[in-house]
Formats: structure tokens, C-alpha cells, sequence
């Protein structure tokens, strides 16, 4: 095998002269430009991603749990059909097949067709934490509040989510970590995101080892990041006296 | 634009799509049985409390579960290579990818698994005169493995849809044998749909498969 050769990245990518300060000026860019370049394309499509899965998951999840049997179909339906569909024939779907029923989404970027592949994808497990998480409460919390004299909405408001969600961070923190994994599918829509710059990159410097290596780095840091973030979150809105709680 | 799905004869599927088909399930079943088997290994590696045992099977585990699978799949299609020295397919490549993957996800299913008998069982076993391993081969694992049985199916139905990613190394699938059939035909919108109802209709029938498991264990225990 042969040696490590770390100034790959500072290699220009068009010239592949090796760059004094490892980032390209002028307008040239190095390998470890495009690198970063590629990160932020990653967690631009991870986090647009998620806020979709958790907005549209959260709703298709409270339908399945309401006693309207339409909006139940309708969360069971949705749940279903996202969830057993492959996640990369669900992005063909939506850059080969949509634009060519729908001519509207033709002027619609491909970045913007990712990510509402992969929200609606992720919208099917959320929704299926959330409904898991509202059933786990007593029933007794909902006919409270409905004797309380709430509407559903406010009971759902008021009564059941602030808990549902507490109990759901869990199971939704892991689901935010897929999701950074999952984002890697872009790349089969060109989507210069970190697997695409991978594979291009070792295609052209054929350092595949090193850039890998570095990529596969990025993406611990991500997932690790996000696993944080959501453990503050959690510590924060914790309900004192319940169990995980202090 | 008009759909047209009439290029699609038997004649098609059975050219293009048949070879890809059969290839998504035989990596299914390969990567589900040999997962099963090294993941319960390393399943019982973490459960034995030796820390030289514990501290690899962890690595393997954990390192696995935070690479994105299609990062797996490139590693391997570039490392094998290397290893044995001379050019691998991409569709062994894949084989030898997803077992191995797939075996981290298994082994945190059957490390439940085994958590979930009860400890008697294991002191029972030892108490009659059992050694460790028959303990675990004759009364452990069997439970586990029942208790666990509707869990390991759904990881299967992840299994095979993820299959579709061996496309990031070229290797024909299901998913590739639509995608050429549609190249071939100048049809891609409609094999693509194809393509989507036919996925969905296998994870479909099999998660109600699974669900109907499901209760049938509910019920014996």
C-alpha cells in the first residue's frame, strides 16, 4: 500500500498545482475548499430536510391519534407510502418523475426537490414516533381535558403535545442523526453535497484513502453535533419528577 | 406528457428487470442471514463483560451505525481491491458490504433480544450442569431470537430497500434494471414508476406480514 498524501487537498482542482495556504485564491479553489463547500451542502439538505419531516411528521402523526377517521387514513396513508418506498427511488421520483407530470416543479431547483425527498421520507418515522408518543400518554389526559371544557385542538395544545414531544426527543434525536446520513443519497441527483465530492474527488486525485477518510470525519462531526444539540434540548425542557428527569 | 406503459411487455421485465430483481434478493437474503449470525456474535462479544471482548465488538458496532451506508458501500468497492490484490465486481463487492453492515444493525437487535430473557433462564441452565455455550445455544438465543423475530424482519424490509443504494457502485439491481429497461426505451418516467409501486408493493406486503407475526407472538406470550 502506498503512503498517506494529505496535500491532496491542497492540490488546485484544476490545475492540481499544490496551493501555498491550501485554500485557493482568486476565484481558484483546492480540493479542501470544495470539501467544506460540500459540507455545507450536506447540512443545508439535512436541516431544510428536517424541518419538513418534523412539520409534516408531527401533523400526520397527530391526525393518526385524532378521533376524525378520514384524518386517521389519511396519517396511516401517508405513513405507509413514504415508508415503504426506497429513499433513493423516492428522490428519482421526485427530479425525474414529478417535473415531467407536473410542468410547475420543471423550474423547481433539484437542492429543493432533495429536500422534500428526504423530509417526506423522514416524515413517515416521525410520524410514526409521535402518533407512538401521544398513545403512550393516560387516556385520562384527554378526556380531562375535553371535561375540562377544551376543544380538541386545545386539549391536543395544551394537554397532550407538551408531553407527547417531551417523551419523543429520544427517538426523534436518532432520527435527526439519520437524517445527516441519509442526506447522502443527493448524490445521486448531482447534488454537490460530501458523497458526491467524494466520489469525484478520488476519481480525479485517485487519493480515495484520504478522502474518505476526511469525508467520513465530517460526517461523525455532524451527527455527533446534532446528537448534542438535541441532548441540550432535551435537558432543557425536561419535566421535573419524571423519570429521566432530575 | 402522456404516459405510455405499453413498451412494457413481458418480454422487457424478463430481459432487464428479472436479473436485477433477483439480484436485490439474493443481497437481501445473504446480508440477512450472514448479518444475523455475525451480529449475534458480536452481540454476545458486548454482553460478555470482557473488556477485550466488549471494547472491539463496541468499535465495530458503533463506528458502523454512524457512517452513512452509501460511505460503506464506496469504502469497500475501493478497499477490497487493495486487500486481495487483484479487481472485484461491484456485485460482490456489495454482497461483502451489506453483510458486514448490516451486522452492526442485527447485533443491537439481538443485544435487546438477549436482554429480554429473563436472568433464571441462564441460572437454570447453568444449575442442570449446562456449559455457557450451551446455555446460550439451547435456551438463550432461541428466545431471543422468537422474541425478536418481528424487529429483525423490519430491519429486513430496511435491508432490502437500502439494496437500491448499490447503485452509488454500478452494480444491477432491481432499481438499475428499471433505470436501463427505461434508458433502452426512452421511457424513464414511466420505469421509474414502475419501479416505485413494485418496491412498495414488496415492503408493503411483507410490514403486514410481519405486523400479522406480530400479533401471533403477542399472543403466545
Amino acid at each position: 500500500m502506498s503512503t498517506w498524501d494529505w496535500q491532496v487537498f491542497c492540490k488546485d482542482t484544476i490545475s492540481g498545482e499544490v496551493q501555498p495556504r491550501c485554500f485557493g485564491q482568486g476565484g481558484d479553489i483546492t480540493y479542501l475548499d470544495w470539501m467544506f463547500s460540500a459540507w455545507g451542502w450536506t447540512l443545508s439538505v439535512a436541516v431544510l430536510a428536517l424541518v419538513v419531516a418534523l412539520v409534516v411528521g408531527s401533523l400526520m402523526g397527530i391526525f393518526r391519534t385524532t378521533p376524525s377517521r378520514v384524518l386517521v387514513a389519511i396519517g396511516d396513508i401517508w405513513t405507509e407510502l413514504f415508508r415503504n418506498i426506497p429513499l433513493l427511488v423516492q428522490v428519482f421520483l421526485w427530479y425525474h418523475v414529478l417535473p415531467a407530470l407536473v410542468p410547475v416543479l420543471k423550474n423547481v431547483p433539484s437542492f429543493i426537490l432533495v429536500v422534500l425527498a428526504l423530509g417526506f421520507f423522514t416524515s413517515a418515522r416521525i410520524a410514526e414516533q409521535v402518533r407512538a408518543g401521544i398513545q403512550s400518554l393516560p387516556k385520562g389526559q384527554r378526556y380531562a381535558g375535553l371535561a375540562m371544557g377544551l376543544t380538541l385542538a386545545q386539549t391536543y395544545r395544551y394537554v397532550l403535545l407538551p408531553m407527547a414531544f417531551r417523551i419523543v426527543i429520544p427517538p426523534l434525536t436518532s432520527e435527526s442523526m439519520n437524517i445527516i446520513k441519509n442526506s447522502a443519497v443527493a448524490f445521486a441527483v448531482s447534488i454537490a453535497e460530501l458523497t458526491m465530492f467524494a466520489m469525484q474527488a478520488q476519481e480525479e486525485t485517485s487519493r480515495g484513502i484520504e478522502v474518505y477518510l476526511a469525508v467520513t470525519g465530517l460526517y461523525f462531526i455532524s451527527a455527533f453535533a446534532i446528537n448534542r444539540i438535541a441532548l441540550a434540548i432535551e435537558h432543557r425542557v425536561q419535566v421535573p419528577g419524571m423519570l429521566g428527569g432530575h | 406528457m402522456t404516459l405510455d406503459f405499453t413498451f412494457l411487455s413481458w418480454q422487457v421485465l424478463s430481459s432487464f428487470v428479472l436479473k436485477g430483481l433477483a439480484f436485490s434478493v439474493q443481497l437481501t437474503l445473504i446480508a440477512m442471514v450472514g448479518g444475523v449470525v455475525l451480529g449475534t456474535v458480536l452481540a454476545l462479544m458486548r454482553l460478555s463483560g470482557k473488556r477485550w471482548l466488549v471494547l472491539p465488538a463496541s468499535a465495530y458496532v458503533n463506528t458502523l451505525r454512524s457512517i452513512p451506508l452509501v460511505m460503506v458501500i464506496l469504502w469497500f468497492f475501493l478497499l477490497m481491491p487493495m486487500l486481495t490484490g487483484r479487481p472485484m465486481g461491484a456485485e460482490l463487492s456489495a454482497i461483502i458490504t451489506f453483510t458486514v453492515f448490516e451486522a452492526a444493525y442485527y447485533s443491537e437487535i439481538m443485544r435487546a433480544g438477549i436482554q429480554s430473557v429473563p436472568r433464571g433462564q441462564v441460572f437454570a441452565g447453568y444449575a442442570v450442569g449446562m456449559t455457557y455455550g450451551q446455555t446460550m445455544q439451547l435456551i438463550v438465543l432461541p428466545q431471543a431470537f422468537r422474541n425478536m423475530l418481528p424487529v429483525l424482519m423490519t430491519q429486513t424490509i430496511i435491508l432490502f430497500q437500502d439494496t437500491s443504494l448499490v447503485y452509488a457502485i454500478g452494480a444491477y439491481d432491481l432499481l438499475k434494471g428499471f433505470e436501463v429497461a427505461g434508458k433502452n426505451f426512452n421511457r424513464p418516467v414511466e420505469t421509474y414508476l414502475v419501479a416505485t409501486v413494485v418496491y412498495f408493493l414488496i415492503c408493503f406486503s411483507l410490514s403486514m406480514l410481519v405486523r400479522r407475526l406480530q400479533k401471533k407472538i403477542a399472543i403466545i406470550r
